[in-house]
């Protein structure tokens, strides 16, 4: 159960064959890679900015919240921070519980809130320049399925 | 001395992303910044703003001991 913030690339491989070491009672595991889109040449570099301290620990509660509610045995999130190029990996996130359902949805919801809600600053810089950018409201739809889910 | 940070829009608005600053309350502290850069100040004013005290979300005025951190954060944009 661990957050991990870096600048460094990452091999989802790499995390994906770690996390799944040593486990005689977890049924499934479930992993999702997010990778940085080129959006048609629009985007050239994607730079995001965290405020260490500050949104690793947000991460790792609301993962603990998830674990919780759907009972994982195990999750895993990396997340990159800095420049990043299209084609390379942003995020990873794994989760493990006894049976396959629970893995999925934990992971669907962890997905949702990273995109919508995590305390990052993104910033896109194309051919026209660069501009800060706020949560898609596709983005804010797919969170607060959980909310509504949750009642 | 309160080590200021910003973050996203309001760095780049500021030029600065990290200052130390004399302040003995939030109030104060925002007088001290408004007075120094006016558009600064009135950004950080904004609904949309929160501020972090400690790494802690906060409202309302608070008082700044001399290692105070304080994060002025515009709208989070998600990973």
């Amino acid at each position: 159960m661990s957050v991990t913030l870096q600048t460094e690339p990452f091999d989802p491989g790499e995390l994906l064959s770690a996390f799944c070491q040593g486990r005689r009672e977890t049924g499934g595991i479930c992993s999702f890679t997010g990778l940085a889109r080129a959006e048609a040449g629009q985007t050239r570099l994607l730079t995001l900015e965290a405020y260490p301290g500050f949104t690793d620990a947000a991460i790792a509660a609301m993962a603990q919240a998830a674990a919780l509610r759907f009972d994982l045995q195990d999750w895993r999130i990396v997340h990159r921070v800095g420049p990043i190029s299209p084609g390379e990996a942003i995020v990873f996130v794994a989760t493990a519980a006894a049976h396959r359902r629970a893995a999925f949805e934990a992971c669907d919801h962890l997905m949702d809130w990273l995109k919508s809600r995590a305390p990052f600053w993104k910033q896109e810089q194309g051919p026209a320049g660069s501009r800060w950018i706020e949560p898609t409201s596709q983005d804010l739809a797919d969170a607060s399925r959980w909310d509504r889910a949750a009642d | 001395m309160a080590r200021v940070l910003l973050f996203g829009r309001l760095a780049d608005l500021a030029g600065w992303r990290e200052r130390r600053i004399e302040a003995d309350s939030l109030v104060s502290l925002r007088s001290a910044i408004s007075a120094a850069d006016p558009d600064l100040g009135e950004a950080l004013q904004g609904p949309s703003v929160q501020v972090a005290l400690d790494k802690v979300l906060v409202r309302g005025d608070r008082t700044l001991g001399p290692d105070a951190e304080v994060a002025f954060l515009p709208p989070m944009s998600g990973g």
